[in-house]
């Protein structure tokens, strides 16, 4: 073949494969648009602050956002700490050639595969079975009191799923930590954990945040592993105690959406609930993609 | 001065501040490896306290009559030799209609989202100019920040009217709806893994191959492709292991019909949205309960199995461009 058919043959395929990119970031936007569209028209005041009314015509949504904010909040509680030291352990701690961090890695990374719905059947089995039959037990309540759905376990549950996420990124902020700042504070006499609490984790303050904002996104968007472990379609009342159900955005979608009477009727709520889900998640992983971008720009420009 | 020498040669006598500075060091590092151990032990908690609940299956004589491996596996007598009914007067538990479905569904979305994911990443590696790259990169792997049940509602309300005229068929809900909204899901892994295994390849391979005289999209091709193909199969590996296990997308977009078909047009039921649609009504202990648990220790094992396969090539891949196991 000659050059130029060569060159031309090329060159349309390289067109396709720009197609293929440009149509990922179409449907994206298409998406955005469709949900921002068609959500503004019913977002107001009173759907953010009351309560549902009407057979979840009328009113708000406002428990929906409370019990995901809890939600969210008592999730991040719980895994923050977990994954910011394992991902100490694994850079800071670890000896190189470590079997047990090699151990820990490969099963953060499976745990990063596991289905989410698994991680339902995990929490409803493991905590509210186990751990809150146990604790029935042993406090002595005649009926059931923890072992049952509520916002603990399920928020328990959604830590165990976003650990991954806080592991990785916390990693790569403490990657980013420059080794002359630890020589250096370690070769002015300060001992390992002096030099961990007031140089290395300061310095991978934002990578860590990014890291939080991540799983936050992830867990206030997951439904699969809710479904049995604490969420409810209809509370009036806000959770008030680590044992109560919640409603939830991402649940409430999906009650709305497949067991509406009318869907079309039910459209205007359910497209609303719908936009302030992805606000809450998607401008959280939005504000996340970018300061890691610059992050990692800075990182590159340093190095 | 001698005795200052010698005071100073001596090994060194620790003061109690400091032996409580060391203490405390020790203490530290053995809560931080203490706390390192959490994802080990969450991995094997989720595969014990799942497989626990499944296990009544093998174990209680009533479970095991009702929904034995061979009711599970095996085609039955009557008009009917697989369905999925396990809340009757006589529950029929065959797991192959889940199976169909789910690899129906996942067949369809791989289809899609494996091309697209792939050329996309080809794109953005090899031929973008370097701002577009910076951009395009955080935009894609934004699809993945999109929780699922959006998208299950997305094919809902938007795809499924578009779907059914494009195609032809029946049901608005059915197993093409389901890959496709699934292929949006999974795209972003495959492009992101893709993307990454690309741009190891060293950039001596594309500058030796472009001097033999090898167009741009030739060395794209045939040169820097092949050389990350480990890596990519990974992407696609990782890719149909999240297709396998997502929920809320096929739960809302499959229809959910328990029917062995392998007509794209029919509705579908997958092994995860049955879990998803029936744990919630399951009487804790029965037959049923057990087996929805059993489903998901099925859900674990292919996951874990295509994840290891995955870390297994990504880890290949890197090895053999960089020299390197990291």
């Amino acid at each position: 073949m000659k050059y130029t058919t060569r060159r031309a043959v090329g060159l349309g395929l390289t067109g396709l494969t720009a197609l293929a990119a440009f149509f990922i970031v179409g449907m994206l936007a298409l998406i955005l648009l469709n949900v921002a569209r068609n959500g503004a028209r019913h977002l107001s005041w009173t759907f953010l602050t009351q309560p549902p009314s009407d057979g979840m015509m009328g009113g708000g949504i406002f428990p929906a956002i409370f019990g995901t904010a809890a939600l969210t909040l008592l999730m991040t509680l719980a895994v923050m700490p977990v994954g910011v030291l394992t991902a100490v352990y694994l850079h800071e701690y670890a000896p190189p050639e470590s079997r047990f961090a090699r151990w820990v890695r490969v099963a953060v990374v499976n745990l990063a595969g596991v289905p989410s719905i698994v991680f339902g059947l995990f929490g409803l089995g493991f905590f509210i079975l186990f751990v809150g039959g146990n604790l029935d037990r042993m406090l002595g309540y005649e009926e059931m009191h923890w072992a049952q759905p509520g916002i603990l376990w399920a928020s328990l549950t959604l830590a165990v799923l976003t650990l991954p996420v806080v592991i990785v990124s916390t990693e790569e902020a403490l990657r980013a930590v420059p080794l002359e700042q630890r020589t250096a504070s370690l070769a002015l006499g300060a001992t390992q954990s002096q030099t961990l609490a007031r140089v290395v984790l300061p310095g991978a303050l934002p990578g860590i945040l990014t890291g939080a904002v991540l799983a936050i996104s992830r867990g206030a968007g997951e439904v699969a592993p809710i479904l049995f472990t604490g969420a409810a379609y209809f509370l009036p009342d806000l959770p008030t105690h680590l044992d109560s159900q919640f409603m939830h955005l991402g649940y409430h979608t999906y009650v709305m959406a497949t067991q509406s009477p009318n869907v079309t009727e039910a459209s205007g709520p359910l497209y609303a609930t719908v936009l302030v889900l992805l606000a809450l998640t998607f401008a959280l992983n939005l504000v996340a993609v970018i300061i890691r971008t610059r992050t990692r720009r800075k990182a590159a420009s340093a190095h | 001065m001698e005795q200052g020498l010698t005071r100073v040669v001596a090994a060194p006598r620790l003061s109690a501040a400091a032996r409580r500075r060391q203490l405390r060091e020790k203490a530290v590092a053995g809560f931080i490896s203490l706390m390192a151990f959490t994802g080990i032990a969450a991995l094997i908690l989720i595969i014990v306290f799942v497989a626990k609940e499944a296990l009544t299956l093998f174990t209680d004589a009533d479970a095991r009559h009702e929904a034995s491996l061979a009711k599970m596996f095996l085609p039955q007598e009557g008009r009917y030799p697989f369905r999925w009914q396990p809340v009757s007067d006589t529950p029929k538990v065959s797991m192959i209609p889940l199976f169909v479905g789910t690899l129906k569904i996942t067949l369809v979305s791989m289809l899609v989202a494996v091309p697209m994911g792939i050329f996309s990443a080809l794109f953005v590696a090899e031929f973008a100019p370097r701002r577009l790259r910076e951009l395009l990169k955080p935009i894609i792997e934004l699809l993945a920040g999109i929780p699922s049940v959006v998208l299950g509602f997305f094919a809902l309300m938007v795809l499924s009217p578009v779907v059914k005229d494009l195609f032809h068929l029946d049901r608005p809900l059915n197993g093409t709806l389901a890959g496709l909204a699934l292929a949006l899901a999974i795209v972003p892994v495959i492009f992101t893994v893709s993307e990454d295994a690309l741009t190891a390849v060293p950039r001596s391979y594309r500058e030796a191959s472009l001097a033999l005289g090898a167009t741009l999209w030739e060395t794209a091709w045939k040169v820097v492709l092949p050389a990350a193909a480990p890596g990519i199969l990974a992407a696609c590996v990782l890719g149909f292991g999240r297709a396998i296990g997502e929920t809320m997308i096929v739960l809302m977009a499959s229809g959910n019909a328990d029917i062995v078909s392998w007509n794209l047009g029919d509705s579908a039921r997958s092994l995860s949205a049955t879990i998803a649609a029936e744990m919630g009504e399951v009487v804790v202990g029965s037959p049923h309960y057990s087996l929805l648990f059993f489903i998901g220790v099925e859900l674990f094992i292919f996951t874990f199995v295509l994840n290891m396969v995955a870390s297994t090539w990504t880890k290949k891949v890197l090895q053999r461009l960089t020299g390197s196991a990291s």
